[in-house]
């Protein structure tokens, strides 16, 4: 089944309206994978008659569904663990030192997919003990997709996603099986808040964050629409704060509104 | 570079976990039970062990205890990779001094971040 110019053209203008993200086209394969459950779906012959169902707007979920079919949500516990370890031993400890006095961090997942970088956030703070017993954490995990964002309030993960990156004593304590799947415990849950977000919106809460995780999103958003996110999170980081970026990913050439942390790669500082 | 022992009765196991380590760069070596596996750890110990569950002649439990009464050191981390996927055999495991644990089927990734887990990869 071919994918056609009109059609491409069709799914990636709904894909940046809504998003702001971008689809290559040289990522047709990925696109043509993701469409072709939502054609059998609706019983929909052609990716062409997908499309002219979206110009139609008869079907005011249809495009829902193409845009929700288009994000991608590949994520998985403690991803790149040892800029993890490096969140939690350098970021974190020094904004502790910093709110000694409120002892209250607020810690957003912008782009969280299903909810295991939050879960895996809650958990690292969880598992140290007596260090955060007298502290108020506030883990928020936010995405764009209404499913995305379900799918992570209920922190249910199939076998495969469970055991991609989550040691097997940390899945024992903090997930029961659920038939086939595994539900993290109530108390995890509790830890985290999830929303619905587009990353091209003010931040979903008053005030600042103090850290803030954007890992593997921005590299799907346009020149332009990088640099408004990137403004958005400026916005709204602390001072103080910590941005935190996936491994491939760089503030440089994309906005002044963050520098380079120059003692620890792969985070990144407002610029006051 | 680092050396898997792959333990399974399966070949065909075998030859898919030893396709993967080796796109990560380990030096895999074979055993189809834990009987051949144990000689081969006291004869070359191996970094880390990928275990199954059940095998003819020494099951992987049965091996794992074996190994902690031969007073192998360093021991080799365990990673036990089993279609056993019930609670009640993963903690079995771990408390036998299983390092991870991998329910098959299994992917290049997730054995790659239980790899990372235990330090090997």
């Amino acid at each position: 089944m071919e994918l056609s110019p009109v059609a491409m053209r069709a799914f990636a203008g709904l894909l940046k309206d809504r998003t702001g993200q971008e689809l290559a086209a040289s990522r047709h394969w990925r696109i043509e994978t993701a469409l072709k459950p939502l054609l059998r779906d609706r019983e929909l012959p052609s990716f062409d008659s997908l499309a002219a169902g979206l110009a139609d707007r008869r079907d005011i979920k249809l495009a829902d569904a193409v845009v929700e079919a288009l994000l991608n949500h590949e994520t998985f516990f403690f991803r790149e663990q040892a800029a993890f370890n490096m969140l939690m031993a350098g970021p974190v400890e020094a904004l502790a030192a910093a709110r000694g006095g409120t002892r209250r961090l607020r810690i957003w997942c912008a782009g969280c997919s299903t909810g295991q970088e939050a879960y895996s956030i809650a958990m690292a703070f969880a598992d140290a003990g007596d260090r955060w017993r007298a502290w108020t954490v506030e883990i928020i995990g936010t995405d764009v997709s209404a499913s995305i964002v379900g799918r992570a309030v209920e922190g249910c993960y199939s076998q495969f996603e469970i055991q991609r990156g989550l040691p097997v004593r940390q899945m024992m304590r903090w997930f029961t099986p659920d038939g086939d799947d595994w539900r993290a415990n109530a108390d995890l849950r509790r830890m985290v808040r999830f929303e619905r977000h587009n990353l091209l919106d003010p931040a979903p809460f008053p005030g600042t964050a103090d850290i803030i995780l954007c890992r593997n999103v921005l590299l799907y958003f346009a020149a332009e629409e990088r640099t408004r996110v990137f403004d958005g999170l400026a916005a709204t980081i602390a001072g103080d704060g910590c941005l935190m970026l996936g491994a491939g990913e760089t503030v440089l050439g994309n906005t002044t509104r963050f520098e380079p942390d120059a003692a620890q790669r792969g985070f990144y500082r407002p610029v006051a | 570079m680092k050396t898997c022992l792959v333990v399974d009765d399966s070949k065909v196991i075998r030859k898919v976990a030893r396709h993967i380590l080796e796109t990560l760069e380990f030096n895999v070596a074979e055993a189809g039970d834990g009987r051949e596996a144990l000689a081969y750890c006291q004869d070359t110990p191996p970094d880390v062990v990928l275990l199954d569950w059940n095998m003819p002649v020494m099951s992987g439990m049965e091996f794992l205890r074996a190994l902690g009464t031969s007073g192998m050191s360093p021991r080799p981390k365990i990673v036990f990779c089993t279609t056993e996927n019930g609670v009640g055999h993963i903690r079995a495991a771990i408390e036998a001094g299983a390092d991870e644990y991998v329910m098959k089927p299994f992917d290049r990734e997730t054995l790659e971040s239980k790899l990372q887990i235990v330090g090997l990869a």
